[in-house]
C-alpha cells in the first residue's frame, strides 16, 4: 500500500462554479446577497421591509431556498419577482443549486439579488454561493452565545444584522459579551442592530446597502 | 443532507489522483477538519459507502483528523484552543485575542494499492 499526498480544498468543485456565478453577476452589475440565519431568526422579515425600502430605488429580484412556497409567496407579494429554490429537505443551499436556478429570473432587470438560504447557524456557511456580501442575521431571543457556539457561520460574514432588538428589554441579552464574540472571530465586521418588527435601525443598515449597490453597479459597466 | 454533496466533491478529487498514479485501488483517505468548518460528521461514511460504490475507491475508509481551532493572544503572545464559552487568553486575561488556526477543510492523502510494476507475461 502506498500514499499518495493530496492536500486539496474539499470544496474546490463548489467553489469553481460559485466563481461563474460571480462573474454572471459582476458582468450584469449585480449585487448579491447570501442571507443566513437560524430558523426564525427574521431572514423573511429582514428580508421583506428591506426589499419594501428599496424597491422603488432599486430593480430587485429574491431567491428562496426553502422546501415550501410560504415566504416566497410572501415576498412575492411586494410585486418584485422571486424564484423558490426547492432545496427537498436539503440543510443548505450549495453553488450548483443556486448557479441552476439563474434563468430563472430575469437577471438584465435586477440591481439587487438577495438570496435566502435555508434556516441553519451551521451548514450553510460552508457553501460559497457566489454572491458579494453574506449576511447573518442573528436575533436577540436566540440567545448572545451564538458567536461562541457557531464561529463559522461569523466567521464567513461580510455584514450582521442582530434582529429583534425590540425585545430586549424583555431577556436577558449582553451585547458587549455578543459583539467581543463576534470581534474576535472577525475583525472590523459591520453590524446593525436592528428590527423588522419596528423598524429601529434600518435607516443604516439600509443606507449602508445602498451605497454597496451603487458601487456594484458603477463597476459592472462597461 | 450536505454529507452527499461533500462526498461526491471527495470521491472525485481522490479519483482523479489515484488516477494520476496509476492506483488500482483506493482503501483509505485522509481528511482533515479544523473545528471552524466542521460541517462533516460521522454519518458521512454511510454517504461515501453509496458514492463510491462501483469505483475503485469502493469499500475504502474515511479517516478524519479533526484539529481544534486556535486562538492568539495579541497581549501576551500565547496560543490557545478556542472554548465556546469565552474568547479570554487564559494566561494574561487579555480579550485582545485573533483565530489562529481552525479553518482547515481538505483532502489530505489517500493510501493506494498502485498497479503492479510490470504486467508483462515473463
Amino acid at each position: 500500500m502506498s500514499k499518495v499526498p493530496i492536500v486539496e480544498n474539499i470544496m474546490s468543485a463548489n467553489d469553481q462554479i460559485a466563481a461563474k456565478t460571480r462573474q454572471q453577476f459582476d458582468e450584469l452589475g449585480i449585487l448579491a446577497l447570501n442571507v443566513m440565519a437560524s430558523p426564525g431568526g427574521g431572514k423573511t422579515s429582514v428580508i421583506m421591509r428591506t426589499v419594501e425600502s428599496l424597491k422603488n430605488e432599486a430593480r430587485i429580484g429574491v431567491m428562496d431556498g426553502d422546501m415550501v412556497t410560504i415566504d416566497a409567496d410572501h415576498i412575492a407579494e411586494l410585486g418584485v419577482p422571486v424564484s423558490l429554490i426547492n432545496t427537498g429537505g436539503n440543510c443548505h443551499l450549495d453553488a450548483n443549486m443556486v448557479h441552476s436556478a439563474l434563468p430563472s429570473l430575469d437577471l438584465d432587470a435586477i440591481d439587487l439579488l438577495i438570496i435566502e438560504n435555508v434556516g441553519n447557524l451551521i451548514c450553510p456557511a460552508a457553501f460559497k454561493l457566489g454572491v458579494h456580501l453574506n449576511v447573518v442575521i442573528a436575533s436577540v431571543p436566540e440567545g448572545d452565545d451564538k458567536p461562541y457556539k457557531y464561529p463559522a457561520m461569523f466567521r464567513g460574514a461580510d455584514v450582521l444584522l442582530l434582529n429583534k432588538i425590540d425585545l430586549k428589554p424583555y431577556l436577558q441579552f449582553d451585547v458587549d459579551y455578543f459583539q467581543h464574540g463576534v470581534e474576535v472571530l472577525n475583525p472590523g465586521l459591520t453590524f446593525f442592530q436592528v428590527s423588522a418588527t419596528t423598524g429601529e435601525g434600518f435607516d443604516a443598515w439600509l443606507a449602508w446597502l445602498r451605497d454597496k449597490i451603487k458601487e456594484r453597479s458603477s463597476a459592472g459597466q462597461p | 443532507m450536505h454529507e452527499l454533496g461533500v462526498t461526491q466533491q471527495l470521491l472525485k478529487i481522490a479519483l482523479q489522483y489515484a488516477n494520476e498514479a496509476e492506483a488500482v485501488r483506493i482503501n483509505q483517505l485522509t481528511i482533515v477538519i479544523g473545528e471552524l468548518s466542521s460541517i462533516v460528521d460521522d454519518s458521512v461514511q454511510f454517504y461515501w459507502d453509496i458514492v463510491s460504490k462501483g469505483s475503485i475507491a469502493q469499500g475504502s475508509t474515511l479517516c478524519f483528523k479533526r484539529l481544534s481551532a486556535s486562538l492568539h493572544c495579541d497581549a501576551c503572545g500565547h496560543e490557545f484552543p478556542l472554548n465556546r464559552l469565552e474568547y479570554i487568553c487564559p494566561e494574561c486575561g487579555s480579550d485582545r485575542v485573533s483565530v489562529a488556526s481552525g479553518d482547515e477543510f481538505f483532502l489530505e492523502s489517500i493510501d493506494v494499492d498502485l498497479e503492479p510494476e510490470s504486467t508483462e507475461q515473463a
